[in-house]
Parts: C-alpha cells; structure tokens; sequence
C-alpha cells in the first residue's frame, strides 16, 4: 500500500515519539529519517521497530520522519501504525 | 593500581602528584583520626585604623599579588546567579595571570563563561563538587590541562585542612558586608541563606577579598564571615543575577512518578525502625527527593511524631516543617531559596553551620555522623548499590558529587530515590559509569517497580516486607526493566582520564574517561 496523505501520530512529551509521514511517488522507496534523544543507545532499535511496522503493514514507498523522546518500543510501534493509517485513510473510530 | 572497587587508579597523574586508592567507606579511619598532614594558618597583620575598601575588584586583586600557577577559590551559595567568579577570572586573565587551579566548591550554569579559559590554558586544574553545562563537556572531551577534581563538600574541607587545596586568593561574594569584611548571606537585596561553604576558605586562604553589593554600618550581623580573615572589602554593583540567586519557595514535584517513588520511601522510612521521637533527617532539593519530605510531614503529623533536627541544603518547605514543631532545629549549610534567608536571619532554631561542621571526615563532630536517614538522588545505580551522580549517559560530566557520599556514609539510614528508567534510560546497571558513592553506604534504592535493600541489611529487608512494602532484588528489578527498555548500546570511552572522583576522605574512588565527539 502507498500513503495517500501526510499525517502524523505522537507528541514531543518525553517517552513519547512523534511520527510523521509524507507521500512519496510509487517505487521511490521506503526513506526513514530519525532523531532521538536516546540515539546513541538506540538507534538501531528504533530504525528496526518502525521497519518492522512498515513490513507488516506492507508499506514499501514512504518518507517517514521520527522525532524520539525515548519512547518505548510498544509506544514506537503504536505510533508509526496510527501515523500510517491515517495516511491511507483508513484509521478506524474516531479522531 | 585497583582501588577496593577493582577501579584502575593511576599511581601518580602529572600535576596531581601521587593517588591513594579507595579502599573502603571507614578504612582511613585508623582510630578516630584520618592519618594526615595538616596545614597551619597564614599569619597576618595590619596596623589600626587602616581602611580594608577598595575602589572595584581589580584594585583588591591586584594588593593580593597575583602570580602563575596560583590557586583561587569561590564558593557557590550564588548558584546560577553568580557574576563574581567570571569577573574574577577575567581580570586575572587581563593582568596576563595564568596556570592556575580553580578551586570553587561548585560550578554552575553560570560558569559556561570558563570555557574559553580552560581552552587556551589559562585555567589548568579545577577542583570543584560539582561541574555541569558546556564546562562538563569540554573537560570531558579532555579540554583541561590536567584532570580535574570532583570532591565531597566534605571532602572540599579536608582538601584544604590537608593542603591539597591551598588556596592563594579566594574571592567571596556575601549580600551584606562591612568595611572591616564581616559579610553574611542572610539579608540585602542578593541575600542566599547560609555562607557554610565559604568559612574554610576564609579561615585559610593567603588573600580573603569580601565581594558584595551591600556594604552596610559597622557592624555587619550576623557576621557568617568574622573581620580577622579578611585582607580588602569591595563594594560592587552587582554580585549576580539575584532572580537566579535565590527566589520565591521552593515547590513540590508534581510528577506523578516523582510522587509514586516518594511515597513509596516515606513508607520505607516509616517502617525503618527510625522513625520515632528524635529522629533526624536530610532530603535533597530535587524531585522525588523533596517530595519525600512532604509525605514524611504527613506522616510525622499522623502519628505525632517530633524529630530532632534537619540538615542540608534547605528549602523552604524544611522551613514550615522547623515552625510548624515537628523538627527541633535546622543546621543550615545551604539555603535554596529566598524564604530560607528570612528565616536564617530570624530564626534561632535555624543554625547557619559551616561545610566543616557539616560534613568534613577530618573533625569529630560532622553533622552527617549524626544523621538517622537522608534521602539522595541518583543518575543512575548498579546491582552492587553504588551510586553515580556525576557522569551522564554519555559518559559526558553533568552533575555533581555534592554531599552525597558525606550524607550516605554517615545516616543511619541512606535511602535512593530514583525511577527505573528514564527516557527509555534504565537506571539499574550492571556497573554505573562512576561511582560517587560506594554502594556499601546506600542501604535502600526506591524505584516506582519497587524497593531493593542492600544484601547487608536483611533485618530492613524483613521489616518493609512485613510492612507490605514490594522488597524487590535489584538484579531482577534490572532485568526487569531491561526487558522493556532494551539494552542500551554503550558509548566507546577513550583512554585519556579527563577527572578524577575523590572520595570524601581523599582516596580516588573512580576515573572518568574522555568522551569524543559531544555534540
């Protein structure tokens, strides 16, 4: 699936993240831009989780932008999920 | 050389001389003296009715001969609000003064202003309980000629008995002063509580110049700071910053999570077999910390309870807790805010003491000898209970030693507020960056996940598990929290030690490695 819209999930609380996603053309790739303040001792933890919620929610072309306060992996997981679901439009319930 | 921690500890570091390594909170205690030299006090003279005022602090500096390689001192009763150090600095540094040791008992955010200095050589050595900011990462990225210094406030007294520190000028901002230098912090415009950290230096220092921006009639009173140490007096316009000084009360945290582990260490102290009539009592001015004075006040209400006295580092609140009865006294090292300098002036019950009295290892009558519980924060902890409270997760220096490890040795009851992850940070190691404080003075670390009790006291164990306290082993507690954290990937330290941690008796306790690349 490809995002239609720009959206975003998340605050800048601490141990919380702030997702946003920006359309991008078909086939242009999946780029993930991150900052965080836990970087040094995380980072590739933080890159793998929001991979691994783009694989399972089949997302291969995005622009996704990622500014950490040192949240949890079930927090990192929940927001790129609700950031990519309303990018396709399709987030149930209410907003 | 391995210090009783297993900490490599260098044997003699150029500029520093020859180390002695840590070898346990009590081991340089032989009998009731700490095995020392000692150093005698700088005889001085000036013939009657000779006026001690100078016209602006660049005319005292310069009667006090100034040399390279000198040694001047500060306190830091100004905090974030001191002008009087930078100003010092950069007149030194005018009149073409160099390689010299800073010796100030802490550095604040208001010190960033040293970085040039350091960084062209003109500072060298810095001995200091605290060093925080800009300051911190530059020594951390090895910046500083020589490593520098983290002392205990007690410690910082001994240093100077012992002649560790000799302190060839020291500069002491008061908010009141008279023409003959006796200066207090309790009143004027820039009035901060206490002058405890500045009496040794007073007492000892070659050149004593009294800075203030209230010279008031002879005689000043109270006098924190008596006439017979003071060699010049100056009247400045301005000490500092005074909204940065000292200001309003100080409040109650709150955070929710602050709150929880607070409560939780009040339930802790309640049931410590300690709370009872006389008790005494120290709580930091942070967070968790000073909330566990609020609970505590509750609690003593609750069950009638009246303690003895109250130390610190005081707030305000420790100020309605002395007048509402449920404390006898309050020896006061360190106000925190403005309503603590009305109530050292006013009070007679609020008793300004000095660092030697409080904390120094070195006398016989240190107030934290005294202690029954004291309540400290942490940056982090490790399974083995020792604590760090200086070095960030960066490795980088961010804090300050403080009276931690004077308090934690000393009270009966040493008690670590903190929670058990920050930031996705947990604060449960396998081994903190540095120790500070020597796990075998830090009885019990309360999380919001629950309590650990140090192994060597399994009596405090069995009571706060039949109080219905959550008694938790700090090795399950750690994989606990890893579990929800991850393990964080650990910074590569370089091999260049950029400070040394001085145990409150002298020893080097830990090193603190260099850091490439802080931002």
């Amino acid at each position: 699936m490809t995002p239609k819209f720009k959206a975003q999930a998340g605050t800048f609380e601490s141990s919380d993240i702030m997702v946003l996603i920006e359309p991008v053309s078909e086939e242009a790739g999946r780029q993930i831009d991150i900052s965080s303040t836990v970087m040094l001792q995380f980072e590739d933890d933080i890159k793998n989780t929001i991979n691994q919620v783009l694989d399972d929610l089949d997302i291969q072309n995005v622009h996704l932008i990622a500014k950490d306060k040192g949240a949890l992996t079930p927090t990192i997981k929940a927001r790129v999920e609700a950031a990519v679901k309303r990018s396709l439009g399709i987030q149930e319930g209410t907003m | 050389m391995k210090n009783a921690l297993g900490v490599e500890i260098p044997e003699y570091i150029e500029g520093l001389g020859e180390l002695k390594p840590f070898q346990g909170v009590w081991e340089s205690i032989i009998g009731d003296e700490i095995p020392s030299t000692n150093i005698v006090r700088t005889l001085k003279a000036k013939k009657a009715h000779t006026s001690k005022l100078c016209g602006d602090l660049k005319e005292a500096v310069q009667k006090c001969n100034p040399f390279d390689g000198m040694t001047v001192t500060f306190h830091h009763h100004l905090r974030g609000g001191d002008g009087v150090l930078m100003q010092t600095i950069e007149i030194l540094d005018e009149m073409g003064i160099k390689d010299i040791t800073l010796a100030s008992s802490s550095l604040t955010s208001a010190h960033d202003g040293l970085v040039p200095y350091v960084e062209k050589g003109m500072i060298t050595r810095i001995f200091s309980s605290g060093i925080r900011g800009r300051l911190g990462e530059i020594i951390s990225m090895g910046k500083l000629k020589h490593p520098a210094i983290i002392h205990s406030h007690g410690g910082r007294v001994r240093d100077i008995l012992t002649g560790r520190i000799k302190p060839d000028l020291s500069v002491l901002a008061a908010s009141a002063a008279d023409e003959e230098g006796n200066a207090t912090g309790a009143h004027g415009p820039s009035a901060f509580g206490s002058m405890g950290y500045a009496d040794i230096d007073a007492r000892y220092s070659k050149n004593v110049i009294i800075v203030t921006d209230n010279l008031v009639d002879y005689p000043c009173v109270p006098g924190s700071i008596r006439q017979h140490f003071v060699d010049h007096v100056v009247k400045v316009d301005s000490i500092g910053d005074a909204t940065k000084i000292a200001s309003g009360t100080t409040r109650i945290t709150k955070s929710p999570m602050d709150l929880r582990i607070a409560r939780i260490a009040a339930t802790v102290i309640e049931h410590s077999g300690l709370f009872k009539d006389g008790m005494s009592f120290q709580v930091g001015a942070g967070g968790a910390s000073l909330a566990v004075a609020k609970f505590l006040r509750e609690d003593m209400k609750r069950k009638d309870i009246k303690g003895s006295f109250m130390i610190g580092g005081v707030t305000s609140y420790g100020v309605d807790m002395l007048e509402e009865g449920l404390f006898q006294a309050i020896f006061d090292v360190q106000s925190f805010d403005a309503a603590v300098s009305t109530s050292v002036l006013n009070n007679p019950q609020h008793i300004e003491i000095t660092c030697d009295q409080y904390a120094n290892p070195n006398n016989c009558g240190a107030m934290t000898n005294k202690l029954d519980v004291v309540v400290l924060g942490a940056l982090e902890v490790d399974v083995d209970f020792n604590v760090n409270v200086i070095t960030g997760s960066s490795g980088e220096i961010r804090g300050a030693s403080g009276g931690h490890s004077d308090t934690a040795s000393g009270a009966n009851l040493s008690v670590i507020v903190c929670p058990s992850f920050r930031g996705r940070l947990p604060i449960v190691k396998d081994r903190v960056h540095t120790i500070v404080t020597p796990g075998e003075s830090v009885d019990v670390i309360v999380t919001e996940r629950g309590v650990c009790v140090n192994p060597s006291k399994p009596n405090l164990a069995a009571a706060l598990k039949k109080a219905g306290v959550k008694v938790v082993d700090i090795k399950d507690l750690k994989k606990e929290v890893d579990a929800m954290t991850g393990i964080p990937a650990e910074k590569q330290l370089g091999d260049k030690v950029v400070a040394l941690v001085e145990y409150r008796d002298g020893t080097i306790i830990d090193v603190i490695h260099n850091v490439e690349n802080l931002s």
